[in-house]
């Protein structure tokens, strides 16, 4: 019980500092880029709408910055968010709304499937410790992480959208093509998602590797799996269920956290393919100094990773007698 | 080099054992350890250096960023013209005269290439040095100090490490509106620390109760003397893998801020070539070699950072050191025997 109160101790106070960062550094910055973005924005809006504004960024304003604080806070909890600057009229929140089903499929989908084949290259990388598949497949993957996403993205666009036109170089759809649940609508989505998925995977799958492969090193000196090998098991279930199963344990935690990160997405890769996602659309609003949106959307990125991180605490509570304890 | 750390209270057993009377014992003791230490220290660093340097990734991933250097201090030797001098002909292939084209502003993509080497080299080693340094000081003094300290200084950190580092990247450098370098590496830094300062938290911890910090109290040192001299010194090789890791990670963060055009547009770096590449549309317009060449160059230097800090992995941590063929077959024959 004191485990779990901690952990919500931890998941109000990370809340806190990322909603006051959000909050000072507008005001912090020199020169004021709030007041240069309220000044083109003023035409445009009626008063209650920029007053709401004025109060979130400090423009104008003669209440007390603690007031304002707390109207900032207040307003964040609320679901006020205001409106976009980038997509005008459209309220911020229906620009997340909008953006938020792109990401969590691609990102989402990209990350399960990146955990399984790093998990499974690390256990049979490990089991055949020294083998030619050790020798190739963790190394390539790992050094592949170094890579940036982007410019595995940028690599994948020419050799397969521009040389060769076999498919598209961005977008999440075909422009002009009407949502609809017909084959050929869910395989224009799924032609848009072949390049920036795989593009995520080949980035992705290093560390999974990497640490997996670590965890099965070690677990396989154990006494349990020399006991298996003494019963005689066959070696696919000395590997996967002595061995691996133990091994993959400490890997849940980065895996429920990773879900988490889902939402933030792989900015740069939708970037790269102009994916229309959470990732792309904050950097239109960065690039568009579209601030009530870019607040948005940081904040729902944090929320989401606090909230996947609360998750695995619970269920580490669960698997894990040990936190009990306490 | 954990290792030489859990080595050291085996060697001197004796001292450990509850019950020693009096102080005097335990500074015979004390003095005899410190040699004991230094001697040690001494082995362990020259067989430490021997596998690093048998080590083909390391010997890969050190040559790789040798090259870099070179070029850094030296890009108007080796480069054969200005790289910002607008003066070819645009968008021509590689050639004699143009290695690598030129841009659609017939700019020298090779030129380019070379000088922006010294700002991303100096982005990932400055970034990666005071982020280390930041994570080296709250870490260790969070584990050493203990308390309601330790408790602040963790709450921090965790809260650093959960916040999503290149969302807040952006932000930060959207707010600050193309500050150039510098902002870039202090965005880095503020991002980039909280990882280490947990890991090396943790080591601290595992250290707090060893008995040559409590042999360094025993001689009345200050603390920030023991933190210094004893602490940080076992924990060399955790702070040398942070540091590569902040490396890797300052130059694919600060290619990717360049790339979407935060930083500073007009500076000379791999990350700004891709910039203009991409807003030229490099890859249709057929001088994909100016998107590539910066691309490839930044995932170099993150390779080579990366190699060595895997090669570094194996060297600290013996069970991931690839096994022999002596050792294989040796296993090989344990293992046909038990079956």
């Amino acid at each position: 019980m004191r485990y779990l109160l901690r952990r919500l101790g931890f998941f109000v106070a990370t809340l806190w500092v990322a909603l006051t960062i959000n909050f000072v550094l507008p005001r912090l910055m020199p020169g004021n880029p709030a007041e240069a973005m309220m000044a083109r924005f003023h035409g445009k809006l009626s008063g209650q709408a920029l007053s709401a504004m004025e109060v979130a960024f400090g423009v104008k304003t003669h209440s007390s910055l603690l007031a304002q604080y707390f109207s900032y806070l207040g307003d964040s909890f609320m679901g006020r968010w205001g409106t976009s600057i980038t997509f005008f009229p459209s309220s911020v929140r229906s620009v997340v709304e909008g953006a938020l089903p792109w990401t969590l499929g691609l990102v989402g989908v990209t990350t399960i499937i990146a955990f399984v084949i790093g998990t499974m290259i690390g256990i049979v990388g490990a089991w055949h410790r020294g083998g030619w598949f050790d020798s190739i497949l963790p190394p390539v993957f790992i050094i592949l992480s170094a890579f940036p996403y982007f410019f595995i993205g940028m690599l994948a666009i020419l050799a397969f959208a521009i040389k060769v036109h076999l498919l598209p170089q961005g977008g999440g759809m075909t422009n002009g093509v009407t949502p609809s649940l017909s084959w050929s609508f869910v395989g224009d989505i799924l032609s848009h998602s072949v390049l920036p998925g795989v593009t995520i995977v080949i980035t992705s799958i290093g560390g999974w590797i990497l640490t997996m492969r670590n965890n099965m090193i070690t677990t396989l000196s154990e006494e349990h799996v020399r006991m298996a090998r003494a019963k005689g098991l066959p070696s696919w279930r000395i590997m996967l269920d002595y061995a691996g199963r133990n091994a993959v344990l400490p890997n849940l935690t980065g895996f429920g956290m990773a879900l988490g990160f889902v939402v933030s997405g792989a900015i740069l890769v939708e970037y790269v393919f102009s994916y229309p996602g959470v990732g792309y659309t904050l950097l239109q609003a960065v690039l568009n100094e579209d601030y009530p949106l870019m607040q948005v959307l940081f904040l729902l990125i944090t929320v989401a990773v606090l909230v996947a991180v609360l998750i695995v605490d619970i269920i580490t509570l669960v698997l894990d007698p040990r936190t009990r304890g306490t | 080099m954990a290792k030489r750390g859990e080595r050291q209270p085996l060697l001197t057993a004796p001292a450990a054992l509850p019950g020693t009377p009096g102080l005097r014992v335990a500074e015979s003791t004390v003095s005899g350890r410190v040699l004991v230490t230094r001697r040690q220290r001494g082995r362990a660093l020259i067989s430490f250096g021997r596998t690093l340097v048998g080590s083909k990734k390391a010997l890969a991933g050190a040559a790789i960023l040798f090259v870099m250097v070179v070029v850094a201090t030296i890009p108007g030797v080796i480069a054969p013209y200005s790289p910002s001098a607008e003066v070819f002909l645009p968008g021509l292939g590689p050639s004699g005269a143009h290695l690598l084209g030129t841009t659609s502003y017939g700019q020298d993509i090779f030129s380019q290439l070379v000088w922006g080497t010294r700002v991303s080299l100096v982005i990932a080693v400055v970034a990666g040095l005071i982020s280390t340094f930041l994570s080296v000081i709250i870490g260790v003094s969070a584990a050493y100090l203990g308390g309601v300290l330790d408790g602040i200084l963790s709450l921090l950190t965790d809260s650093f490490l959960v916040i999503p580092a290149f969302p807040l990247v952006v932000v930060i450098a959207a707010y600050s509106n193309g500050g150039g370098t510098p902002i870039i590496i202090a965005v880095l830094v503020v991002t980039g620390w909280s990882f280490g300062a947990r890991q090396l938290r943790a080591q601290g911890l595992s250290l707090r109760n060893r008995d040559f910090l409590a042999a360094a109290q025993l001689r009345g040192e200050r603390r920030i003397r023991i933190i210094v001299f004893e602490m940080l010194p076992s924990m060399t090789s955790l702070i040398v893998a942070n540091f590569l890791g902040a490396a890797v990670y300052s130059v694919l963060t600060a290619a990717g801020l360049e790339f979407i055009g935060l930083g500073n547009v007009n500076t000379e770096s791999w990350g700004t070539m891709l910039y203009w590449a991409q807003n030229n549309q490099a890859l249709t317009a057929g001088i994909p070699l100016w998107a590539l060449a910066p691309g490839l160059a930044i995932a170099l230097l993150g390779g080579a950072f990366a190699l060595l800090n895997y090669a570094f992995d194996e060297v600290s941590n013996p069970a991931l050191r690839p096994i022999t063929s002596r050792a294989t077959r040796r296993r090989g024959t344990r293992r046909r025997r038990a079956s």
